[in-house]
């Protein structure tokens, strides 16, 4: 297996696209990737492109065909890659072993959604559809619901607060100021959202016990990557960084089936398949991103992914060990609460993020001197879960 | 979804017919056709008795289109009393009395209206045990 490095990344804005269709906004990011990098004049030999319900949201399919003519690769290769709201992830995991087992050299990965052509229930209806059909999705289950059902467990065994679900919405929101491709740019406080009188406007109940602030927004948004062999990278203009080790693992397809609906198995398992390849322990990593589409799943990843012992990531947030500064953040971009949630576009931000983290290049919200970096995109309610680590090589 | 697909799923969401594998001996519910304990096929039909308790729940109010007119209901993990956890909606009590580990029995109910022809789907909800 060849090691590979992503030399271009390209990103728009997380937020509200009205004027642009689906391909345009999918090939913006796509454009600035292959510009990033110094492409030139090479060819692009595969398109990957992780994308859950254009079909649904934009009444839209075959996706990667369209924009492999509307960014004019023809004839490269091109696909879409579903994976629900791990798309992203699993697009770049078909580009990485493309581009790995010395198939294709430059592959482009694109990853997005247009998620607010459909809005209101029509849009909470369209993200359940990825529950299961007689099981789940009839009873009027929402992955809102899920989520709670599981921040109520967790609450009881591991003493996580209201509090503490607070703290990741404003450690995110404040990230997310400096992050100019967040869709969220307002600082909120405890105040405001849990303690005065006026939280219950300002941050009401959605499926309880979440609250809005509990909850990402829904998203349009869009980034891109470029992958090729690590030894072409000198190639390119930018400094080299290799996906060093990837994951992916599935468990029970409803919540219901699993032993215990407090022990995330998939993302345990796709960590440690990560590190493993990457030959690194959680302990190396320098920043995280983590599939925060509910506060409750960046304590849960944090401590299923190794960073935190069982029932500690709690503690380790309220001590501010995952801020900006402290030992291991998390959610430098603001995460899915803030930099905004776009399904298939949230695996390949994550990636992007954590790239301009390792070259120096991620501005106000900078780790310094980070060298691993390690992202974790969670589909379903954690019944299909892709890793990362990535890290900077001379 | 089409009546067909509701037809096939009736003795599951009515009836709380669920499976019992015959290699492992686990209860299985919704019957499928692998056992996801052993892996093995072959299983046997079973009727589960109805009752068990809360282990997990949320209340939602901002349902999906379908749902809307119901909202808010309230959305719980059972675990029935042979073991198998299901996901239903509660009914007959107040959201605040909704508690993890409170008594709960089955009962048949309206899920929704679909369609333009109206079509009303029934099937499973549980409501808290009324008396021992
Ligand atoms: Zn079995």
């Amino acid at each position: 297996m060849r090691k590979v490095a992503i030399v271009g990344v390209g990103m728009i804005p997380f937020g509200r696209y009205e004027s642009e269709s689906l391909v345009e906004m999918l090939a913006m990011p796509a454009l600035r990737a292959m510009d990033d990098a110094g492409i030139g004049d090479r060819a692009v030999d595969a398109l990957y492109v992780g994308n859950m319900a254009a079909g649904m949201f934009n009444h839209q399919s075959a996706v990667a065909s369209a924009l492999a003519d509307y960014l004019a690769l023809l004839p490269a290769a091109a696909d879409t890659i579903e994976n629900g709201p791990a798309s992203g992830g699993s697009a770049i995991k078909n580009g990485l072993l493309a581009v790995a087992s010395g198939y294709y050299d430059l592959v482009l990965v694109v990853g997005g959604e247009k998620m607010r052509d459909v809005i209101g229930p029509r849009a909470t209806d369209t993200v359940a559809t990825m529950t299961h059909p007689t099981a789940e999705y009839i009873y009027g289950v929402t992955l809102p619901s899920l989520a709670g059902m599981f921040t109520r467990l967790y609450m009881e065994k591991y003493g996580v607060t209201e509090r503490h679900l607070a703290q990741v919405a404003i450690k995110n929101h404040n990230n997310g100021l400096l992050n100019p491709y967040a869709h969220i740019h307002a600082s909120i406080t405890q105040e405001g959202i849990l303690d005065s009188p006026h939280s219950v406007v300002n941050s009401p109940i959605v499926s309880d016990p979440l609250r809005l602030y509990d909850c990402c927004p829904v998203s349009d948004g869009a980034a891109a990557l470029l992958l090729c062999p690590a030894e072409m990278v000198a190639e390119f203009k930018k400094p080299k960084v290799v996906i060093a080790g990837f994951g992916q693992a599935t468990d029970t397809q409803t919540v219901q089936e699993r032993e215990d609906p407090t022990d995330l198995k998939a993302v345990r398992l796709a960590a440690q398949q990560a590190f493993a390849m990457a030959k690194q322990t959680p302990r190396d990593v320098d920043l995280a991103e983590l599939h925060d589409a509910f506060t409750i799943l960046e304590i849960a990843e944090s401590e299923h992914a190794g960073f935190f012992k069982k029932g500690e990531g709690a503690r380790a947030l309220e001590e501010g060990r995952t801020r900006i500064g402290g030992d291991l953040p998390i959610n430098p971009s603001g995460g899915l609460k803030a930099r905004g949630h776009a399904l298939g576009g949230t695996g390949v931000a994550q990636v992007a993020e954590l790239v301009w983290h390792l070259r120096g290049e991620a501005g106000q919200r900078q780790v310094k001197g980070a060298e691993v970096g390690f992202s974790l995109n969670f589909g379903g309610f954690g019944n299909n879960v892709t890793a990362f680590v990535l890290r900077r090589e001379a | 979804m089409n009546v067909a697909r509701y037809w096939r799923t009736e003795k599951t969401r009515y009836g709380l017919v669920g499976e019992t594998c015959r290699v492992c001996g686990k209860p299985i519910f919704p019957p499928r056709d692998l056992c996801p304990h052993c892996t093995e096929a072959g299983q046997d039909l079973r009727t589960f008795g109805g009752r068990g308790e809360v282990y997990s729940f949320a209340h939602v109010t901002d349902a999906p289109a379908g749902y809307t007119e119901y909202q808010p209901y309230t959305v719980a993990l059972i675990k029935l009393e042979e073991g198998p956890l299901l996901t239903a909606q509660l009914t007959d009590v107040d959201q605040s009395d909704v508690r993890i580990g409170m008594p709960v029995e089955m009962v048949t109910r309206k899920l929704k209206e679909e369609g333009e022809n109206g079509m009303v789907v029934y099937g499973y909800k549980f409501r808290p045990v009324m008396h021992e």
